[in-house]
């Protein structure tokens, strides 16, 4: 068995496994960070920044979430700085991007004390939503371009590389390939993207029609856990239910079998569970 | 002092810059007969000697860099030549490979003897392309010479990203992947390209260990100051009547580089001074005051939040709006950040809207949140540096002589 690691965070004396991010390590000592594009079954993308910490010695921040603890390093989650970024990220955030459907972004915003007016008023990702196929609908207004879909669609969970990130600075967007359409591009349409969207950017054709009606309604909303009948692989899924209609198909994120990953199948094909049968 | 020749060929120096004459004019080919009768430690115990510095803007030591690779674990290492000159105002590098491309590969072969590489790699700006061929005909040079000794030599070209220069959004060029910057930890020294370690040294750094091996440390180290011996290019631009590129001992009054005759030769344009934008976009204004009472010299200049950085010396006479001229590098900031995290991706935009609006003192207070924010919370030295020019000029009231 390998030593542990002894580090301390803002005062408080921490052991952990070699290994464990700093990120853990703060939400072991009960000083958790708050995290957007973190995802715990994806690889760090280390983009937003929001889960920066002060690093004694380090020059900049440093990003908690892939940063591993070393022993005898002194961490502060609330310095000023850490809040001064924190803050900044969630107001860039908010002056760009429609944070209605999310709700780790606004969290960060109510934490941080953050004025969603500060940096306002410039240029925004505000842009038509894009309903090319019957399954997912794209809404890039409400992206962070956290990288979360462009990980689950490559070598993190699905390996099929349909998506990747295009153009750069204020420019740089999720792209399917020269701009294609869904349909005409490498997508299979497993909607691992839209699993792991923390905004609503990436949301289920059946879900955006219920919002865009006002008919959906969370506090109505049943989960019915199964296991996918399509093949042997004993998928979990968990149907969400809405006046007796399935409107969603979901896989825990901690099942040992999926991590929270389906097939198209598994995700999209349950109409003939509620289709009437003569 | 004037300017002295030692990266630079010296004037008498004649032959081919690509040819074997040239090898042996400049002293290169024993600089190889001299590391190949060394063991490679030895040779790094000569760089770190030396007291060379990265050339590159971040001044790192060569000989521990030399050194962390050397004792990286791992069978396949590499090096590789950063020659994407990029930065604003820097175009020191391509003199220096268009007149002498032979000191730079040998200074890379050095490298790649001493870390125990096999492979290396020249990654070339784009639009640098005669600069491109006059490596490859440098490189065939040494091929038919019998330099390269088993080591594999590959050019690659950049498409014309500014970020392409960072070290590790290189790598990820180099591999074939979008150029964005990986975060640090791990260092390329212990994971670099394909996760081998690597090292990447700036052209300039790659010609000072040429010339040290053509000579010896002692003679080396007979210009500069003692914690930062040597020689550096400086590429003058702008207000300045003998615009170019120079070479100058560290240590160097930053007022002769203005007014020496062989040097800058005074300030053009109206003939007084406004600023000077030392270190690029990246960089910093100095006052007339502030260039006048400094020298080359990273402690010298720490003291006004200054860097060398690749050695970049903008002019503005006083007629200058110099808030048009911090737009200008928002803009490019805002062009050329790769939009990977928020801090830069936003935060150059924002930072353009607030500059372009002349708002830089009546939101003052937001530009100094914000440029905290983006210099503690980017993932690289572009979002890191992008607001320091603008930071500098808000400081000096001094540079805004009409507001």
């Amino acid at each position: 068995m390998e030593k542990s690691i002894s580090l301390t965070i803002d005062g408080q004396v921490v052991t952990v496994a070699p290994g464990t991010t700093l990120r853990a390590a703060c939400e072991q000592a009960q000083h958790p960070v708050p995290t957007l594009c973190w995802h715990e079954n994806l690889t760090p993308a280390n983009a937003c920044r929001a889960c920066v910490v002060e690093l004694k010695g380090s020059r900049t921040l440093v990003a908690s979430c892939s940063r591993v603890a070393e022993d005898g390093m002194e961490v502060l989650t609330a310095s000023e700085r850490v809040q001064n970024a924190r803050q900044v990220v969630a107001e860039l955030l908010l002056s760009t991007s429609d944070a209605t459907l999310a709700p780790s972004l606004q969290e960060l915003a109510q934490i941080s004390g953050a004025d969603p007016n500060r940096f306002a008023g410039g240029a925004t990702w505000a842009q038509p939503v894009r309903d090319d196929n019957n399954l997912y609908v794209r809404d890039l207004s409400k992206c962070i371009l956290c990288y979360r879909c462009v990980e689950a669609c490559g070598d993190d969970a699905q390996n099929t590389f349909a998506i990747a990130v295009a153009g750069r600075g204020f420019d740089a967007h999720i792209d399917a390939g020269f701009g294609r359409e869904l349909p005409e591009s490498d997508c299979v349409f497993c909607g691992n993207c839209v699993a792991v969207c923390p905004t609503g950017a990436l949301i289920g054709k059946k879900e955006y029609e219920l919002r865009q009606e006002g008919q959906w309604d969370e506090s109505q909303i049943t989960t019915t856990e199964t296991v996918c009948s399509y093949c042997g692989v004993g998928c979990d899924l968990q149907l969400h239910v809405l006046d007796n209609q399935i409107v969603k198909v979901t896989s825990p994120a901690d099942h040992p079998v999926t991590h929270g990953m389906l097939c198209v199948k598994g995700r999209y094909g349950y109409a003939f569970a509620q289709s009437e049968d003569e | 002092m004037g300017e002295i020749r030692r990266l630079l060929p010296p004037h008498e120096v004649r032959s081919d810059p690509q040819s074997a004459e040239r090898m042996r004019e400049r002293g290169f080919d024993q600089a190889l007969a001299t590391i190949w009768a060394m063991n490679p430690e030895t040779v790094i115990e000569w760089v770190t000697a030396s007291g060379i510095k990265g050339r590159g803007g971040a001044a790192f030591p060569t000989g521990i860099k030399w050194t962390s690779v050397r004792q990286a674990p791992g069978e396949i290492k590499y090096v590789v030549m950063n020659a994407d000159e990029s930065e604003l105002g820097t175009f020191k590098d391509r003199v220096l490979l268009e007149q002498d491309p032979l000191g730079a590969l040998t200074g890379l072969l050095i490298a790649a003897y001493a870390v125990g590489a096999r492979k290396a790699f020249c990654y070339i700006r784009g639009e640098y392309r005669e600069v491109e061929q006059a490596l490859a005909n440098a490189l065939e040079t040494l091929r038919q010479g019998d330099w390269l000794r088993g080591v594999d030599v590959e050019i690659r070209r950049g498409a014309g990203a500014y970020i392409a220069g960072e070290e590790t959004a290189l790598f990820n060029s180099i591999e074939g992947k979008r150029p964005e910057p990986r975060v640090k930890p791990p260092f390329p020294t212990v994971k670099g390209l394909w996760s081998s370690p690597t090292l990447i040294q700036n052209v300039e750094t790659l010609a000072n260990v040429a010339v040290l091996f053509a000579h010896d440390v002692s003679w080396f180290t007979q210009y500069g100051t003692p914690k930062t011996p040597g020689t550096k290019l400086v590429a003058l631009s702008g207000h300045i009547r003998r615009a170019g590129v120079y070479e100058v001992p560290f240590g160097v009054p930053l007022a002769d580089i203005v007014s020496d005759p062989d040097l800058g030769g005074q300030v053009a344009g109206s003939g007084r001074l406004g600023a000077v934008l030392l270190g690029g976009a990246a960089g910093t204004f100095l006052t007339p005051e502030e260039v006048m009472n400094h020298h080359l010299d990273y402690e010298s200049l720490q003291a006004l939040g200054a860097s060398i950085g690749s050695g970049a010396m903008m002019f503005f006479d006083d007629t200058v709006d110099l808030g048009w001229v911090v737009a200008r590098l928002a803009r490019f900031f805002a062009e050329e950040s790769c939009g990977q995290c928020v801090p830069c991706r936003i935060g150059t935009r924002r930072l353009l809207e607030i500059v372009e609006a002349k708002q830089w003192e009546s939101r003052v207070h937001d530009v100094r949140a914000l440029a905290q924010a983006m210099r503690d919370a980017s993932i690289c030295g572009l979002g890191q540096t992008a607001p320091l020019a603008l930071l500098s000029f808000i400081e000096r009231p001094q540079l805004r002589p009409h507001a």
